[in-house]
């Protein structure tokens, strides 16, 4: 168990830059996920803590260990691919007790260890089959299990969950969350799925383009995200944006755009803010159909969709797709024009040259 | 292929023309070595006197075939002793070949070291090479390391030519594991040598008999490298120099040119027909465009 | 230092006192396990290809030289000693009657080979595949494949037999041309055609199934949707063979087609066995192989092997090209 701790690093495939000069700590204990689209460096980073990518610069400490040169076998780190990676000639059983094999571990414990991982997994019963025979939940379980007879100071997961159906997803998620706080082992976790990251991480980095943009709880970066990717990354459906005019008038900051005007009150009006900025709504913040347009966004519908658990509520201002989240019972008819109120507690400003959060 | 009036009238018609195609085909195949075959069982007198057509009327009735031609060609003209030495060459010669092949594709394929792809690069131009390039040079040397007619100086000399080819095709397949298996090896504590030998050697098998099949079906029907490397001595020589001594010297004798020919068939013919998926496997591998 | 004093007398001492200064210290701990871990990355790698690396070199790359070298070289016995003779031998290559009836029949043979065996694998890839006996006629097809070219060459050898027209024939086709009322030929006799496309046949009936079983997992991998629409669209099975079938197979047919050339330029056996060369029928693999083992004149072998090899440059270099845009990647 360790805490592990990247600074400055930095991986550059000749001119290209996949990690640009992150620095983190994540903390011992506790799973840490790495979030964000395709291509934004997550999965460069946790090869490099893995040991499978070389590091152009920067360095990364295993406890107090410095690791950069250290091979992935000797870092004490257990990996669970996205393929499973599963040896296919050995089976389940052989397939977990490799490492352990390798490493000369006496053959009494070998045997307890996989199958005390076999059972805490529930595959108990598939010790001696080969992995073609299993089922995708089953196999990603074999590589769960093969990385937790290993002991090791740090997990480290790579969309493990990205080639399960929907519902083995929720499932796998929970199961996994469940041993996270049995082990309790240091866990890095890698996904483009921000459900996953906001249900499994204490703590979530949302990367984009090589560089974290937040590396907070995950309530945080709902919350209070720092900038408008992490804003509208986080969230689904995602946070609607407006481009708006802002001016300060009585010491309450207004927002006016196409067909709103948004008073916010005095204790969120204390920041500058420029001419012009955009305004974040999110969908579920949004609540109507009201009477009145104060502090509401006029919006004419175009399509609505039925959840069940919520109403879908789609329609255009400025030339982008606003959608409100409104209770399953609220009835709006197609191509009417509705006011949809908006929280001020929650509406968000953003910097439109920056894009850092203003408010 | 649809199906749907595959027994109209006209579409048997359309198809008449199609059968006859493939069966000429078929028949222009199968007549020389059926003719062989059958001669191969006749006694001389028959042979040279009409043509081996001619037991097809009286086709099953036992009197005129008879074992004498295989026994006077085994025996007589030591076709036994080059059957054995084709053996002898072949097996070994393959053997070597394809384990030296597996570790060089292994290489090419998974490590990294300077002038990786030069080289390889290099292989895949050397598999067209003409033998004919290299005899002259290595003769003299092997006269002096006394390798010359000897059957360990052949099984390096059918390896060397082999491997080209062999490690061109064994490298195809281990190209295409997936690399997150050796990621998870790395991880796993396993070096170099032990993923070669615990993952990539198991994993490779269907691919590796394939290739050793078809080098083995390839260096028993060689004849220029047996001349070469073993021409002048008979008690070593393999069948195919063998048998084309035979022609030179008994080139009427049909009885016994057939019953030689059929022996040094035999075994290429066993493996093919009981091994066929890999023989064709091994073929096909990296030749298809998919 | 006293009390370890006879350590620290002379080089091994100075050596330890460098080697245990801060100084030292520090740039071993940046270069040993950086050293150590590269220098066992490349050993390894090397290991891997090294043996086959030696035999290649010493069995294909060294002698191709030395080949090369050795062809601008007089008779000798041995590999050295042989007085410089400049172009001579290749001025007999390209000169010799013989050396020019071999070239001739080299070409015949890439032409003639080449285009049966690609042409009748496509065929009877596309037939076959509509039939449902097809993998009984494929093994028949290419049965010839897997027997010795020695072997296929005695039992063509007997098919082309001749008998004078008035005993009975014994060789199969002689005796069609003689139920049909003909004279029987001597087929690998006459000269200069006839011969040589018999032997060429004999090819053709050996490599055409190594073409077919190509042709027909290409074939087999178009998509069989494709056909179908260009079938609903209205079109023809000619015109669905010319457009589609054939556009697609282009790229294997030309790997299967090079394959084959290579292959005949060297052709060897089949010569060897059934006429030796005589008739008009001389190849110049047959005559490097007599001018190495009939006449012992080296130098002239070399010039031959090395027109081979120079017919074949080209298509290395077309498999190498091919072979780097394949791996673009890795």
């Amino acid at each position: 168990m360790a805490e592990v701790t990247l600074t400055d690093i930095t991986k550059r495939f000749g001119d290209f830059t996949a990690v640009d000069d992150i620095s983190m700590v994540i903390e011992d204990g506790k799973f840490t996920v790495l979030v964000g689209p395709s291509g934004c460096g997550k999965t460069t980073t946790l090869r490099m803590v893995a040991g499978l990518e070389e590091i152009t610069e920067g360095d990364i400490r295993i406890g107090e260990r410095i690791v950069n040169n250290v091979p992935p076998k000797d870092r004490d780190i257990a990996m669970v691919f996205q393929n499973y990676a599963l040896y296919p000639h050995m089976d389940v059983y052989n397939n977990m007790a490799f490492g352990l094999k390798l490493r000369k571990t006496p053959k009494r414990e070998i045997q307890d260890r996989v199958n005390e991982a076999a059972e805490l997994l529930g595959i108990q019963d598939k010790l001696k089959s080969k992995p073609r025979e299993l089922s995708g939940g089953q196999r990603q379980r074999v590589a769960v299990g093969r990385a937790i007879v290993r002991n090791p100071k740090v997990f480290l997961f790579d969309e493990p969950l990205s080639n399960l159906d929907a519902k083995l997803r929720v499932q796998m998620r929970t199961e996994l969350e469940e041993l996270h706080k049995k082990l309790q082992t240091t866990t890095i976790y890698v996904t483009h799925d921000q459900v996953e990251a906001m249900t499994l991480g204490d703590q979530i980095a949302v990367m984009k383009d090589g560089v974290i943009q937040q590396y907070a709880p995950p309530q945080t970066t709902y919350d209070h995200p720092t900038n408008q990717f992490v804003a509208g990354f986080i969230g689904s459906p995602g946070m609607n944006f407006l481009p708006a005019d802002a001016a300060k008038q009585a010491g309450q900051i207004v927002l006016s755009g196409e067909g709103f005007e948004i008073r916010l009150p005095e204790s969120r009006s204390r920041a500058d803010v420029p001419p012009r900025v955009i305004v974040g709504v999110r969908p579920e913040d949004l609540d109507g159909p009201l009477p009145e347009s104060t502090n509401a966004l006029k919006l004419t519908v175009s399509v609505k969709e039925q959840l069940g658990h919520s109403l879908l509520v789609y329609g255009n201002i400025s030339g982008s797709q606003v959608v409100a989240s409104l209770d399953p019972h609220r009835q709006v008819e197609l191509d009417a024009t509705v006011n949809l109120s908006v929280n001020l507690e929650t509406v968000h400003v953003f910097d439109p040259e920056s894009l850092t959060t203003l408010i | 292929m649809m199906k749907r009036d595959a027994l109209s009238p006209s579409r048997i018609a359309a198809k008449v023309p199609l059968h006859l195609a493939i069966l000429l085909f078929a028949a222009i195949w199968i007549i020389p070595t059926l003719g062989l075959l059958i001669t191969s069982f006749r006694d001389p007198a028959s042979i040279a006197g009409t043509g081996w057509w001619t037991v097809f009327p009286k086709l099953f009735s036992g009197g005129q075939y008879s074992l004498e031609n295989y026994i006077g060609v085994l025996q007589g003209e030591g076709l036994a002793r080059s059957f054995l030495n084709s053996l002898i060459i072949s097996v070994p010669a393959t053997a070597i070949s394809t384990f030296i092949a597996s570790f060089a594709a292994f290489g090419f394929a998974w490590m990294r070291f300077t002038g990786r792809r030069t080289l390889f690069m290099l292989l895949v131009g050397l598999m067209v090479i003409p033998l004919q390039m290299t005899f002259i040079p290595i003769l003299p040397i092997y006269s002096k390391l006394q390798l010359a007619g000897t059957f360990p100086g052949i099984w390096l000399a059918h390896t060397a030519y082999g491997l080209p080819l062999t490690t061109y095709l064994v490298h195809n397949f281990m190209a295409g594991i997936p690399k997150d298996l050796f990621d998870s090896a790395a991880i796993d504590g396993a070096s170099p040598f032990k993923t070669f030998a615990r993952i990539v050697m198991p994993i490779s098998v269907p691919a590796l008999a394939s290739v050793f099949i078809f080098q083995f079906l390839w260096i028993w029907n060689d004849l220029l490298v047996g001349l070469i490397y073993l021409g002048g001595k008979p008690d070593v020589a393999p069948l195919t120099v063998s048998i084309a001594n035979l022609v030179t010297n008994r080139g009427q004798d049909w009885e016994l040119l057939t019953a030689a020919a059929f022996v040094s068939m035999a075994l290429p013919l066993i493996v093919f027909f009981s091994l066929q998926r890999y023989f064709v496997r091994g073929i096909l591998a990296g030749s298809v465009k998919g | 230092m006293g009390a370890d004093g006879a350590k620290t007398g002379g080089l091994r001492g100075v050596a330890r006192r460098v080697t245990s200064s801060v100084v030292g210290r520090a740039i071993w701990r940046v270069v040993g396990p950086i050293g150590r871990w590269l220098r066992s990355i490349r050993w390894t790698s090397w290991a891997f290809v090294a043996p086959a690396l030696l035999l290649i070199g010493f069995f294909l790359v060294y002698p191709t030289l030395m080949t090369i070298f050795r062809s601008f070289f007089g008779r000798s016995t041995s590999l050295f000693g042989a007085p410089f003779v400049g172009l001579e031998n290749w001025k007999y290559v390209f000169t010799n009657d013989v050396m020019l009836t071999a070239l001739r029949n080299n070409a015949l043979w890439a032409v003639l080979f080449t285009t049966c065996t690609v042409g009748f694998g496509l065929i009877l890839a596309v037939l076959l595949d509509r039939v449902k006996y097809e993998r009984i006629v494929k093994s028949i097809i290419f049965i010839p494949a897997a027997i010795s070219m020695v072997g296929a060459s005695v039992v063509w050898k007997f098919v082309y037999a001749w008998k004078p027209a008035y005993i009975d024939q014994i060789g199969v086709l002689n005796a069609v041309v003689v139920a049909f009322g003909g004279e029987p030929v001597g087929w690998l006799i006459q000269r200069p055609w006839v011969n040589n496309i018999c032997l060429i046949i004999v090819g053709i009936w050996i490599w055409t199934g190594f073409c077919m079983v190509i042709l027909s997992a290409a074939y087999k991998n178009i998509p069989k949707a494709l056909l179908e629409a260009a079938r609903i669209d209205g079109a023809n099975e000619w015109r669905v063979f010319r457009r589609i079938i054939l556009p697609l197979l282009a790229p294997t047919a030309s790997v299967v087609a090079t394959t084959m050339v290579v292959q005949v330029l060297k052709i060897f056996d089949i010569i060897f066995v059934m006429t030796n060369g005589n008739y008009s029928t001389e190849v110049i693999a047959n005559r490097m192989y007599k001018e190495m083992f009939n006449f012992f004149n080296y130098g002239r072998a070399s010039a031959i092997a090395v027109v081979l090899l120079i017919l074949i440059v080209p298509f290395m270099i077309i498999n190498i090209r091919r072979f780097a845009a394949q791996e673009g990647g890795r």
